[in-house]
């Protein structure tokens, strides 16, 4: 329960810095994908379910105000989440490069399938002005970010599974 | 873990059942039974009210990187006036100072001329969370009399148009979102054109215009402006102006590039006329 308020306070955080404060520090005018940290990050570490329920939450928090129709940001970051849960089993505390590889991995697919879904159907076929400007600035800018925060979130989710095994101990 | 004794559904059957919901609004939200009205009045309640909180801190983060940039303008040509002679410099300016607050005036008063539709302020308190869109959240809402396809201006000119709409807060793309295309002409001849967003001019600051006929005898720094044929924008407002027009390779149209004369890295205020185009 605790760490279904955490992920939903993450959300909500990341979602209103992202549409406030971050605007004013984009560089070259891009910003990072922060909603997006939550998703990868709660996927990896504690599994597929998390992760798809991380993702569709958030995603539906962007359809509902910037979203076109209400469920694509919804499904793409949910299949991102269930991605990143596929390496549930390879995660381990202390190493942060599967983290970042993964984080890299997932902006990269996120930026590919809006640029399909939303630009190349409409015809504008330069992909690689796209992928240059937008998707990659985007994705190194998150990635700088998610080193910054990765630390105190696994902190903070390693504290609230021994808070819940307690309890859990407690009862069982 | 300790869910031994509960329901657990697979992997599998949960992602196709959120898979179908996510499908299913999709579709929904292109009829007239869209969800996404009564979602954005429940989650509105706690989220604007903080948009608004953290936007000021925003502000005060770019007023202080404002301030530092300013800080070495200053000094650099503090420097500079030293050497002019003093006396000179400042009847100069004195008088380019009342002639620039002449040519404000005077912009302000053909503004207001040409704008005469009614007017309500509102400020933005959220900006597309994405680097594909150019959309913007607005703290005015239905409540205010706010409803789709409602054009919005900045104190020179247009800037979009009101998407969608929700209690106490509205949507607007502007007109350099990549999806967007505003129906103009030019102010002197008359000739009808379309100006069309696109992602890959934004860091240029520039739009593209096109469907300019062959013969139309336009030039480059001619004004657009909204064009009367448009279904939604009202015309006569300022939309920028034009450059670089090449005629196009099928030899029937002419296209170029507009320089839109709203700043929309800085938009913090804006204008929605409460008035639609009556048809």
């Amino acid at each position: 329960m605790l760490r279904k308020i955490f992920t939903c306070l993450c959300l909500i955080i990341a979602f209103l810095l992202q549409v406030t404060l971050f605007h004013g520090l984009s560089l070259a005018s891009t910003k990072p994908n922060l909603i997006l940290i939550p998703v990868f990050t709660f996927g990896f570490m504690r599994g597929k379910k998390a992760g798809i329920w991380t993702g569709f939450f958030g995603g539906l928090l962007l359809d509902i105000y910037y979203g076109d129709s209400i469920g694509f940001y919804a499904m793409l970051y949910m299949y991102l989440g269930y991605f990143n849960g596929i390496f549930y089993t390879l995660f381990y505390d202390e190493d942060i490069t599967l983290p970042l590889f993964l984080n890299f991995a997932s902006n990269l697919l996120y930026g590919i399938s809006v640029y399909v879904i939303r630009f190349l159907l409409r015809g504008r076929l330069d992909f690689g002005y796209y992928f240059q400007h937008v998707i990659i600035a985007e994705t190194i800018y998150t990635m700088i970010i998610s080193i910054l925060v990765y630390r105190p979130i696994l902190k903070i989710n390693r504290l609230l599974e021994n808070i819940e095994k307690r309890s859990a101990s407690k009862f069982g | 873990m300790n869910r031994n004794n509960k329901f657990s559904m697979p992997v599998k059957y949960l992602l196709l059942i959120l898979s179908s919901i996510c499908i299913l609004l999709c579709i929904l939200s292109f009829t007239d039974i869209s969800a996404a009205p009564y979602l954005k009045d429940i989650t509105g309640y706690i989220l604007i009210p903080s948009q608004q909180g953290l936007n000021r801190i925003g502000e005060w983060f770019s007023d202080k990187a404002d301030n530092l940039e300013k800080l070495k303008e200053v000094m650099a040509e503090n420097e500079l006036l030293r050497e002019q002679n003093s006396a000179l410099m400042e009847e100069n300016s004195r008088i380019a100072l009342e002639r620039t607050e002449l040519e404000q005036l005077r912009q302000l008063y053909k503004l207001d001329e040409t704008y005469d539709y009614p007017k309500i302020m509102a400020k933005v308190i959220g900006k597309d969370p994405g680097n594909w869109f150019q959309i913007f959240q607005i703290d005015k809402g239905s409540a205010d009399g706010i409803t789709v396809d409602m054009n919005v201006l900045s104190g020179t000119g247009l800037v979009g148009i009101v998407t969608s709409v929700s209690e106490h807060s509205a949507i607007v793309r502007s007109i350099i979102d990549d999806s967007s295309n505003v129906s103009a002409e030019f102010s002197i001849t008359s000739d009808i054109c379309n100006v069309k967003g696109d992602l890959s001019l934004i860091n240029e600051g520039k739009i593209h215009v096109e469907d300019i006929l062959k013969d139309a005898k336009v030039d480059n720094g001619y004004t657009l402006v909204t064009s009367h044929i448009s279904t939604k924008y009202l015309p006569g407002i300022l939309i920028g102006y034009v450059s670089d027009i090449t005629i196009d390779a099928n030899n029937l149209t002419k296209s170029g590039y507009v320089t839109p004369v709203v700043d929309f890295e800085h938009l913090t205020y804006v204008l929605v006329i409460t008035e639609l185009k009556q048809h």
